[in-house]
């Protein structure tokens, strides 16, 4: 799709959910219940004395009736169903030609946890900060945006070999 | 009418999570048009290659940002009623930074990971459990950095408010950035595509 219509598309999607809901869009915060869960069955007495899962275990009947939660299960849904129509829908890694399959999913890993732990210390990820934060001229998520293109293209050279 | 409605109390917290799934379902399917499930596609940004990402996210910012700005304007939307995650200027720096580390690495973000994932890509489940991972180890250090987690506290915050200009004139600075910065990144792909055919 052209990438204009997407970004109109995006963010139609996004004022539906500022006028219907009062609030934005959001994606890590889903795993962070999902993690609170898994350490409050695992070690309860820990999990209640963090102040972290303690706000994501707060709800008193289930914690995973969660605004987040639900529209991430969403996400998941409606890749699935562009994917589809689209025929995009294949078991592989998405790599460069140049990187072993093993080397990729190591990175991918890695990449994943500093994502994980960046976006709870910046209180979102690009969806609840940058996109959601940008539209609404919000100071932190201005900056936020920033940091994020600024330290991607800053190790961009680095991996230059895993990408191209 | 009144909106945001949620907030006007027109339905419940159950119809809520219903209204959450609808609007992951046109979320993710957007990323997904977008090309967003593809780690290289994302990736592509970062060299300059392919600047999908940069137009499609602020072509997102700039419709959600003037409909919400307009309807507000119209007195439909009471904008002082959508949630605004406070300002913490600091880690929310640094995070930033730590994020951008992590795309580059990883070539996802938690949302493009789902939409990676719900089509089949390794990478992309291997991703949302290397996220998993990173909360963890996250909650875990909490205590330790729980005092810089709330550092330079801002409080709810619009560029608005912190320069004195006017929401409007904000606006408008915002669209003409964005108008920008697509001219600069058809001619940056342009560029490279000409590298590249230089080369080969």
């Amino acid at each position: 799709m052209n990438p204009y219509l997407a970004g109109i598309g995006l963010g139609l999607v996004l004022l539906a959910a500022f006028v219907i809901m009062g609030r934005g869009l959001g994606a890590s915060g889903a795993f962070s219940t999902l993690v609170s869960v898994g350490v409050a069955k695992v070690a309860p007495e820990h999990a209640s004395g963090n102040a972290f899962y303690g706000q994501y275990l707060a709800s008193e009947s289930n914690p995973f009736k969660d605004w987040l939660v639900f529209e991430v299960i969403g996400v998941f849904v409606g890749g699935f169903l562009s994917g589809v129509l689209a025929g995009r829908i294949k078991r592989s890694t998405e790599k460069g030609p140049s990187i072993s399959v093993r080397s990729r999913l190591t990175f991918a890993f890695l990449g994943g946890g500093l994502m994980g732990f960046g976006a709870k210390l910046a209180r979102g990820c690009t969806s609840g900060q940058a996109l959601t934060g940008g539209a609404l001229l919000n100071v932190g998520s201005w900056a936020f945006m920033m940091c994020v293109f600024a330290g991607a293209y800053a190790l961009a050279y680095v991996m230059r070999r895993q990408w191209q | 009418m009144n909106a945001p409605f949620f907030k006007f109390g027109l339905f419940n917290d159950e119809v809520s999570l219903i209204v959450a799934v609808v609007i992951g379902i046109g979320f993710g399917f957007f990323l997904e048009r977008a090309g967003f499930g593809s780690a290289r596609k994302l990736a592509a940004q970062f060299y300059f290659t392919d600047m999908t990402v940069l137009k499609v996210m602020f072509t997102a910012i700039v419709t959600a940002m003037l409909g919400v700005y307009f309807l507000s304007v119209l007195g439909f939307v009471d904008l002082s009623l959508v949630y605004l995650t406070p300002t913490n200027l600091m880690p929310q720096v640094v995070g930033g930074l730590l994020l951008g580390f992590g795309f580059v690495i990883g070539g996802y973000c938690p949302g493009t990971s789902c939409v990676s994932a719900a089509t089949g890509r390794t990478d992309g489940w291997v991703y949302l459990g290397g996220i998993v991972a990173g909360i963890l180890v996250f909650g875990e250090a909490f205590p330790l950095i729980e005092t810089f987690y709330n550092s330079t506290p801002m409080g709810q915050l619009t560029l608005a408010q912190l320069t004195g200009i006017p929401y409007g004139i904000l606006v408008f600075a915002v669209v003409v950035m964005a108008i920008g910065a697509f001219m600069a990144a058809d001619w940056g792909e342009k560029v490279m595509a000409a590298k590249k055919g230089g080369k080969a």
